[in-house]
């Protein structure tokens, strides 16, 4: 349980692989371009940003929280109001990522402060309400959302004398890399720091916990209101790279089980594995499924007409599978955690 | 419409919806009171009720079936009576065959890890339900795209009872819902109090434990609750396409999340509670429809589920429980 605090190094060896791995995948868009691979991998960055941000609630603290979309609906939603040239904020890209952050942290902890002292499972359910409940709060409310159009157009991120925009892929792409290596960093300290271990011993056993002078409702807050500030800056770049929030209905009860797939098939509790996990799942998602449904439509079996022929329509019964398997058998995911302690 | 009207007519309808709504918490509840599962795909077992009753439907041709010529005025009776059997006893078997195969051999799992598991299981129901609504629906003549909304065909007379210059509406259906799910409603109240099974669920839901070593054979038990809250599930699934005359293959989500609602809202694991939890949840969705606006309704629910969860998460009837170390 106790992890001896490791030498000071910027990034575990693992996360360094995976980092590195992500790092080398324009070559992949190099070598073969008509996959146009830079779209999903920014995805991939961006769903392990929310992951990571989830994993904190459910690896770390034990809290499983099924409304992280609605987090990176709030995040993305503030972005826009704030940077967006119809309002009159527009503070740009970098404030407006971080006062996104700001405001995702401060709806978690409104929703966390009475909702945490709830049983695991009634907390699952109140997440999943909160989940839709912001959905329709912004569908409904078009005065300020503009309702199912999503605000737009968003800026793109500006660094120093750089631009990006969407004739620069592999530098966004970059940059969003570097984000993420920021928040893996953070991620890292945070796992090690005193807090970390708080949230480890409340997760093992709330009891216990309670008589180490740890309390538990202050530090599961603490992981909920970290967690719903990543989600929201998750939120924040994604609706910056789209130049939109999109429609609220984006921001499902589907978004929230990506995250949760990524964080259960990654391995729960692990950074590493949170990468894996979004490399896995969004690489499932966003690459395979569509090249074989090109595949299958050039070969001329994809029909509109079949829903068997599109392996769109399998995406449900994948994530299913996904989650029921990996509980069965192998419930630390593909990633082992050492600190997972086996019940 | 004077205003009594409105609010009679509003009243109506959430009765219906909460009678259906009431069969599909008794589901939630019975399963967590026995093996404290939020049973996550049970909305969605529900959907797949509502593809087997439209199959079935479609199979027997409708129109052939309620010609009163062949079976005279009781045909439509006859249909829906069917259609509740066997789309009750195919829920239940699919409700007993998911217990068997994904939450048995999670029993003693981390109560999170059996919840994602039953997600897990609702989404892979979501998916057949999309498959059902392909190629077999297309076949009956059910057709177009597999995710779009299917017709339901009206099995019941559709005019107004109260005669046709009434402005409230009470249609026949509404009556079928009554007809179908009180007598369900008390045929299990009697099966849980006075059958030896029953005795059993009662047993198993206090202490599994000691349930087993008085000699209750305890899977026997898991397995007739996920049976009889698959039944009717299955049952409410037909009444609800009976009524709503559409089906889909998401219809599972909002219909689990609403009945869930109503057991949570009643005391979770209480039979009466999910009962009452059902038609309060169905009467403060019509009224939101009527007097506040459709569109918040979803909202106006899950923050009662909220609010409930937060000052008093036992419920309505349910016992204050400590959670067990």
């Amino acid at each position: 349980m106790s992890a001896a605090a490791p030498r000071f190094t910027l990034f575990s060896r693992s996360q360094l692989i995976v980092l590195g791995l992500l790092a080398a995948t324009p070559l992949l868009d190099l070598a073969m371009p008509s996959l146009q691979l830079s779209a999903p991998m920014r995805t991939i960055v961006t769903s392990a940003i929310l992951a990571l941000g989830l994993n904190i609630v459910v690896g770390w603290t034990g809290l499983l929280n099924l409304g992280i979309a609605a987090f990176a609906a709030l995040g993305a939603y503030a972005f826009a109001i704030l940077t967006c040239e119809i309002y009159p904020f527009q503070v740009g890209f970098w404030w407006g990522v971080l006062l996104a952050g700001a405001f995702g942290a401060l709806a978690g902890w409104l929703l966390g402060a009475p909702t945490l002292r709830l049983r695991g499972d009634y907390l699952a359910i109140v997440t999943l309400g909160f989940g839709e409940i912001v959905q329709d709060a912004l569908k409904n409310l078009p005065a300020v959302t503009k309702g199912t159009q999503g605000i737009n157009p968003l800026p793109a991120p500006t660094l120093g004398m750089m631009e990006f925009s969407s004739e620069t892929p592999v530098r966004w792409f970059y940059l969003y890399l570097a984000i993420l290596a920021v928040i893996v960093f953070l991620c890292r300290n945070l796992e090690f720091s005193r807090l970390g271990r708080q949230w480890f011993a409340v997760r093992e056993d709330e009891l216990a916990a309670r008589c180490m002078a740890i309390d538990p409702d202050k530090v599961k807050l603490k992981a909920f209101a970290m967690g719903a500030a990543l989600a929201a800056v998750a939120g924040a770049l994604i609706a910056s790279q789209l130049s939109s929030t999109g429609e609220p209905s984006n921001y499902d009860f589907q978004m929230s089980i990506l995250a949760l797939c990524i964080v259960i098939v990654g391995g729960i509790g692990s950074i590493t594995g949170v990468l894996v996990g979004s490399i896995v799942m969004v690489g499932l998602n966003n690459v395979l499924l569509p090249i074989a449904t090109q595949s299958l439509q050039r070969a001329g079996i994809g029909s509109t007409g079949n829903v068997l022929t599109s392996p769109d329509n399998y995406k449900f019964l994948f994530f299913g599978l996904a989650l029921v398997l990996m509980m069965r058998y192998r419930p630390d995911g593909i990633v082992h955690s050492a600190k997972a302690v086996k019940k | 419409m004077t205003a009594t009207e409105v609010f009679l007519q509003q009243v109506i309808y959430g009765l219906s919806n909460g009678m259906i709504i009431a069969l599909v918490a008794l589901g939630y509840t019975m399963v967590y009171g026995i093996v404290e599962l939020i049973n996550f795909a049970h909305g969605d077992v529900f959907t797949l009720g509502g593809f087997l009753a439209l199959t079935i439907v479609g199979a027997l041709g409708a129109a052939a079936v309620l010609n009163p010529d062949t079976l005279g005025d009781s045909s439509h009776w006859l249909l829906l009576a069917t259609l509740v059997i066997g789309a009750g006893l195919f829920c239940g078997g699919l409700n007993v065959l998911i217990d068997r195969v994904v939450y048995k051999p999670l029993r003693s799992a981390p109560k999170l890890t059996q919840l994602v598991a039953a997600i897990g299981v609702s989404f892979i129901l979501v998916n057949i339900a999309l498959f059902w609504g392909g190629a077999p629906m297309k076949i009956l003549g059910n057709g177009n795209a597999a995710a779009a909304s299917k017709n339901f065909p009206e099995i019941l007379e559709g005019s107004n009872l109260l005669g046709e210059e009434s402005n409230v509406v009470l249609r026949l259906e509404d009556l079928a819902i009554f007809a179908v799910t009180i007598p369900l409603m008390i045929g299990l109240t009697l099966f849980v109090k006075h059958t030896r099974l029953g005795r059993g669920m009662r047993a198993t839901a206090q202490n599994p434990i000691a349930a087993k070593l008085m000699g209750i054979d305890t899977d026997r038990v898991i397995s007739a609750t996920f049976l009889i809250g698959g039944f009717l599930a299955g049952a409410a699934s037909v009444m609800w396409s009976v009524y709503n005359n559409s089906i889909s293959f998401q219809m599972g989500f909002r219909a689990g999340m609403d009945a869930f609602t109503a057991a949570v809202l009643g005391g979770i694991g209480s039979l009466p509670g999910a009962m009452i939890g059902g038609v309060l949840i169905g009467l403060i969705r019509s009224l939101s429809d009527g007097y506040i606006e459709t569109r918040w309704t979803n909202v106006v629910v899950f923050g009662v589920l909220i609010l409930i969860l937060v000052f008093r998460p036992s419920g309505l009837l349910g016992l204050k429980q400590r959670e067990k170390v």
